[in-house]
Order: structure tokens, then C-alpha cells, then sequence
């Protein structure tokens, strides 16, 4: 199994995904921050709503602009090179206001959009509205080419399909010809208003009550000047997911059930055309010998050490349960393995410690920027 | 402590929330499986659709109706789509013209575009489960509606939906029915939440943020959070002391019963460390369940983080 820099070898574009808890920022975190210690400028950015990269990077808070970390933080854990490294969570409010200001075709229409309240309510607070324009965040930094290397982490894997999609739902979301049914002289806008209305339309405003639809209706109306600039952004969007310079790291804990999610995740990718680099297997209990232990004989032999009953027994007790979730966790990855037919698998152990800054975020590169067999030799020896 | 169980137990609807990965889907059939031991009859909503109730409970079909999974306990996963379907239809009382809505493209449309729309049907479904008088034919009373929630921060907006689509909808059935999602959520005598933590650094962190935004920005009663998948404390450092020698033994078994020793004494310390600052950051009351020994988790053992809820 090669390291996570020969995985990454020529890419510009580095996506991180997976279900929720599995490490996946702390993951995003190490590889930035490994590829920092090999001379890259890098940026890691976080699209979840929770602050859990800042936290790990000792930043008190990260925003919609990308902020350098300490160099001094890294030079204290010996990672003094040229590397840079630089971190931002993605505002969705901010980035989607940024985007219609662009596209807008004067003030008065960028306004009528920004006023609009229904505009408001799904551009902040919605779930959604994230995904929505984490992408676009993502190819706007990768067009102004400030860093070698942009690390995303993205938010739990169900999400992160929504995250896949964003793209191509936002380009239904302002495609023509659905739009122009709200848009047209004759069409929805005029229809809400005027009288003799469809019954579709005076079912729509049973449910939704006139006010709502109106509101609605405007909104999309608003958004009308903007359809061919939002189009084709959305289209090189999805180009830049589907490039060679784009590659997704799969992240996901030993259990049964992430790696289920990881298998359903790859194979989404593999159907989208998305270039599928490896995946991560973090927290993993590697065995720490090929027998399996018996209670009474390993029991037997440690109170043979001259410790006292007891505690022997407790202690042989412990190695048996490890080893019953390592010979779990074996099992679990080898199948793993076996569904991502040979592309690359990595496993981060199960460290002592929680990792919360950057001394751990190094530890954990010991595991991702080696090989298999050196992995191995650290996690057993 | 009996007036403590009363208040998050004895509520009509209760939300378990937390960070992905905390064990959420656990400790909500844990729930579950508790109260309906105290003769509750409960029901246990999955909205992400993880199916986890099937694969505990075994059975095959927890989906989009109210599956008996054991005596007194009912599962349900609830799908966005079947949940608009069946919530025009309560609107519109006719079954064909709510399909005809369906099949036209403007409300298909609509309906897609509108983000937030699914997580609203999907909240109106809680509430109508959650009524003593269901909306649904022949619905069951239930006594108490258990939801496995979203993960942290789409469970922030989860519940905020309501709220949102009330201001959006200023009059009219959709700001009217947005209203009375918005009141049941925040009734505190009806309805609570629990938040799941484990014994690490970020989640307890999380935990902490996850208790202020559900109490202070949504209005959300925070009745109880759950320490999960805690280490029993198995070999105090004097007994790791006393175990050292066979960190240098001949034998690979004995070293690797130190070594996993060791993690497991550091590990536990560590997570000790945890739980003490949890205490010291949240307010609500913190239970605590053991880690479970077990490569996947099975009834019985559910059974017994059942117990452990008491």
C-alpha cells in the first residue's frame, strides 16, 4: 500500500469524504499538513458547520477567507520547510452572496435578489444551502491558484453526496427551460397573479398559501438575469470534479457500518466519473500477534512473570477482547479491500491518545506518509 | 435521580442528537427499549435512513410505516418523499388531485428547488406521530416518540426548519402549520432532547456548543447528555507498574498483553479526563454507558445499555 503522497502525486485538488466521527477533518487536517511539511502551499477547508477544524489547528476561529496557520506552531513540531499552510470554513451565506453579486446583470437586480426574503432564509439557514456553494468556494480558490495543493472536508457522507450533486442540482435549480414555467410573461409569475389560474396552481396555493407563492415566484423572477452566468459556472464546476487534478480520499472508521457507507460512497464515485485515489481507515486495532489468545494458558503465563492472580487474569482478559475487535477491524477491511478491487487502503491505528493539535496531527503522518510495511512495524512493535 | 428520569423519559417527544459517530442510533433504541420496558408505548424515528433499528431488531422492513419491533416498541424510518406525499394529502383530503399535483412538473420543480422543504415534511411527520390524536387512518397513540436525529450541524438546522419556513411564509396554511412544528419543538413539557458524547476531546467540545445552540438559539429543553462507549478504569498505573515486565518478555503474547494493557490504562485515563470537563461545560445531567466489548452491536447487548439508562 503506497503512501498518501504518492496517492496525491500531481493533484491540485484533494477531497476528503466519508460518515460523520470517522476523523475525517483531523484526517483533512494531517494530509494538508503532511504535504506542507514536503514544500507545498496549502489550504484546507471545511464545509462543516461545526468548528472542528480550527480547533484542531489551534485557530480560534476560521472564516470565509483563508488564514495562515502559525508557522511557529508547525516550526515547533520541526515543519520549517517552505510549506505553507492555510485554513477557512466555508460561509455558505457569504459565498452565495459573493456569487450573485457576480453574476447580477446591474445593482438593482444583485439588491432585488439579496432583499428578497426567501433569498435570505435558504441562502444562510437552511441544511442544503452548504452544499449548495461549497463547491463554488472551492473552484473560485482553485481559479486564483494561490496554493499547490486545496484540501477539502467535507461534511458526513450523506451530505456529501448532496455535495456531489451540488452541482448539477444547482444547474437545474436555474435551468432555463424549468425556470421560464416561473419566469415568462405568461408563466408562473404572471399566473400566481392573475386571475383563471391552472389547478395545479390553485393547489399549490391551498398548501402554500398566495403570500408564499408570490414570494416565490418573485424569488425565482429575480434570479431570471442571472441563469446564464450561473450555468456555465456550474458546468465548469462539474468539469473541475470530474479532472485529473481532482482526486477523492475516502475516510472511514473500521466498523461494519462506515466501511458499508465508504463502499456505497466509492461506488457513487466510480458512476459520477470521479477520480477515486484511495481510501483511509482510521482508529484501527492493528492485531498485535497472529494467534489468538486463550484465556486460561495466557493467564497461566503472565502470573508465571510473578504477577499476582488477579491482575493476570484481568490482563488476559484485555488482550483477548482487543484482539477480538483487531481480528473485527481485520476482517472489516479485508472486505473493504477486496470491493475497492486494489486501489489503495490505509490504516491509521487506534493511538492512546486523542489528537487535538498539531504534535498529533504528526503522529498520525507517521502512519499516512509511510508505507504499508513501515505502518505495520509502528503500530506492532 | 426518579425526578430526572421523569423529565426526559416522561415527555411526549424526545430528540437524540450529537456528533456523527457518537452512537446515536444506540442510545435512541437503547432509549427506546427502556421505556418500553416501563410499559411506554414508544416508537423510534430514523430520519437519516441508516436502517439501524432493522439491523439491531433483525427484521428486514423498517421503512416508511410503523413496524412492531418488539413488545411496546414500534420503528419507523421516515423517507421525505412519502412524507410529502402523505402530507398534501392531508392538506388536500383527495387523492386525485394529489396526484395530479405530483405529476406536474412546476411542483416537482418546486418541490426540488426549495431546499429545507424535505427536513419540514419530515419534521410534520414527528408531529403527527407524536399526536394523541393521529392524523393518519387507524393511527396509533403512542406514549412516547423517540427521534434519531441528524448529526450536529444539520441537526442544528434540522430543528431549525420550522422557524425558518415560518418567517418565509409570513400568513397562510404553510406559516400556520411551520408555527405549530416550531411551539411543539420548543415545549418544554412535551418535548426534550439528548445529547450523545464520547469521552474525546471534540465531541465533549461539540457537546458543550451543541447544549447553548439547542437551549439558547432554538428554545430546545437539553434534559439529558449521554456519556457514551466509556472504558471501565481496568488497570490503574500501580498495575501497570506491576505488569512492565512482560513488556520485555521472550514471549510476543506477554508483551502484547502489556502493551494492550498499557493502551487501555492510558485510554481510560485519558477519557476520565473527558468526562470530568464535560461536567464542569454543560448543564443538564450527564449519564454515563459503558463501551460495549462487542464487534457489532447486538440486542442483548442494547438490552443492556437499556438497563444502564435506569
Amino acid at each position: 500500500m503506497p503512501s498518501i503522497d504518492q496517492i496525491l502525486e500531481g493533484r491540485n485538488i484533494c477531497i476528503c469524504a466519508g460518515s460523520g466521527g470517522v476523523g475525517k477533518t483531523t484526517t483533512s487536517a494531517a494530509i494538508a499538513l503532511g504535504m506542507v511539511n514536503r514544500g507545498l502551499k496549502v489550504c484546507v477547508l471545511t464545509i462543516d458547520p461545526a468548528k472542528r477544524l480550527a480547533d484542531s489547528l489551534g485557530l480560534e476561529e476560521l472564516g470565509n477567507e483563508a488564514t495562515r496557520v502559525d508557522p511557529a506552531l508547525l516550526k515547533e513540531n520541526g515543519i520549517d520547510g517552505k510549506g505553507e499552510l492555510w485554513a477557512m470554513m466555508l460561509d455558505a451565506k457569504e459565498t452565495f452572496d459573493a456569487l450573485v453579486a457576480r453574476h447580477a446583470e446591474d445593482a438593482e437586480a444583485r439588491d432585488r435578489v439579496l432583499g428578497n426574503r426567501i433569498y435570505q432564509q435558504i441562502s444562510g439557514a437552511l441544511a442544503g444551502s452548504q452544499e449548495y456553494m461549497a463547491m463554488e468556494k472551492l473552484f473560485e480558490l482553485h481559479s486564483e491558484g494561490r496554493f499547490d495543493l486545496l484540501v477539502l472536508d467535507t461534511p458526513p457522507s450523506r451530505n456529501a453526496l448532496d455535495f456531489l450533486d451540488a452541482p448539477t442540482r444547482m444547474t437545474q435549480f436555474i435551468e432555463g427551460r424549468s425556470l421560464q414555467l416561473f419566469i415568462r410573461p405568461t408563466g408562473f409569475a404572471a399566473r400566481v397573479a392573475g386571475r383563471g389560474a391552472g389547478v395545479v396552481l390553485s393547489i399549490l396555493k391551498r398548501i402554500l398559501g398566495f403570500d408564499l407563492l408570490a414570494d416565490l415566484s418573485e424569488f425565482f423572477t429575480a434570479f431570471s438575469g442571472m441563469i446564464d452566468g450561473f450555468q456555465e459556472r456550474a458546468h465548469r464546476v462539474n468539469t473541475l470534479l470530474r479532472a485529473d487534478e481532482t482526486a477523492f480520499v475516502i475516510v472511514c472508521g473500521p466498523q461494519s457500518e462506515p466501511l458499508e457507507e465508504a463502499v456505497f460512497f466509492h461506488s457513487k464515485l466510480i458512476e459520477a466519473d470521479m477520480n477515486f485515489a484511495g481510501a483511509v481507515v482510521n482508529r484501527v486495532r492493528y492485531r498485535l500477534g497472529t494467534k489468538v489468545p486463550k484465556l486460561k494458558a495466557l493467564a497461566a503465563n503472565i502470573e508465571a512473570e510473578g504477577v499476582e492472580p488477579d491482575l493476570a487474569e484481568r490482563a488476559a482478559r484485555n488482550l483477548i477482547e482487543y484482539d477480538l475487535l483487531a481480528r473485527r477491524d481485520n476482517e472489516n477491511i479485508a472486505g473493504l479491500s477486496e470491493k475497492l478491487a486494489g486501489d489503495p487502503v490505509i490504516r491509521v491505528p487506534y493511538l492512546d491518545t486523542d489528537v487535538h493539535d498539531v504534535t498529533g496531527l504528526c503522529e498520525i503522518n507517521r502512519f499516512l506518509f509511510t508505507d504499508e510495511e513501515t505502518r505495520i512495524e509502528l503500530a506492532t512493535g | 435521580m426518579n425526578v430526572l428520569i421523569l423529565e426526559y423519559l416522561d415527555k411526549r417527544l424526545v430528540f437524540v442528537t450529537g456528533k456523527g459517530g457518537v452512537g446515536k442510533s444506540t442510545v435512541a433504541i437503547a432509549m427506546g427499549i427502556r421505556a418500553a420496558m416501563e410499559g411506554k408505548r414508544t416508537i423510534v424515528v430514523e430520519v437519516a435512513s441508516t436502517e439501524n433499528t432493522s439491523r439491531i431488531f433483525r427484521q428486514e422492513d423498517v421503512g416508511y410505516r410503523e413496524v412492531e419491533v418488539s413488545n411496546d416498541l414500534w420503528a419507523i424510518s421516515i423517507d421525505p418523499d412519502d412524507s410529502m406525499r402523505e402530507y398534501v394529502l392531508l392538506q388536500l383530503k383527495v387523492k386525485a388531485m394529489r396526484d395530479l399535483l405530483f405529476r406536474s412538473r412546476m411542483f416537482t420543480y418546486l418541490a426540488d428547488a426549495t431546499p429545507g422543504l424535505n427536513e419540514l415534511v419530515t419534521i410534520g411527520k414527528i408531529w403527527e406521530l407524536a399526536q394523541p390524536d393521529r392524523k393518519i387512518k387507524h393511527g396509533r397513540r403512542y406514549d412516547l416518540v423517540i427521534v434519531d436525529s441528524p448529526a450536529t450541524g444539520h441537526g442544528i438546522s434540522f430543528l431549525q426548519t420550522p422557524r425558518t419556513f415560518a418567517n418565509i411564509a409570513r400568513v397562510g396554511p404553510m406559516h400556520t402549520q411551520a408555527r405549530e412544528l416550531e411551539e411543539m419543538i420548543c415545549d418544554h413539557r412535551l418535548t426534550g432532547s439528548v445529547i450523545v458524547s464520547l469521552p474525546e476531546e471534540m465531541p465533549v467540545n461539540e457537546t458543550a456548543s451543541l447544549e447553548s445552540e439547542l437551549t439558547d438559539g432554538i428554545g430546545v429543553a437539553v434534559d439529558r447528555v449521554i456519556m457514551n462507549a466509556l472504558y471501565p478504569d481496568r488497570f490503574p498505573n500501580e498495575e501497570i507498574k506491576a505488569l512492565e515486565p512482560l513488556g520485555e518478555s521472550e514471549d510476543p503474547e506477554l508483551r502484547s498483553a502489556y502493551r494492550a494493557a498499557r493502551s487501555q490504562s492510558r485510554r481510560s485515563a485519558a477519557q476520565q479526563e473527558q468526562l470530568a470537563r464535560l461536567h464542569e461545560m454543560v448543564s443538564a445531567p450527564i449519564t454515563t454507558l459503558p463501551f460495549v466489548f462487542e464487534p457489532e452491536l447486538s440486542l442483548k447487548a442494547a438490552r443492556r445499555l437499556a438497563e444502564r439508562l435506569a
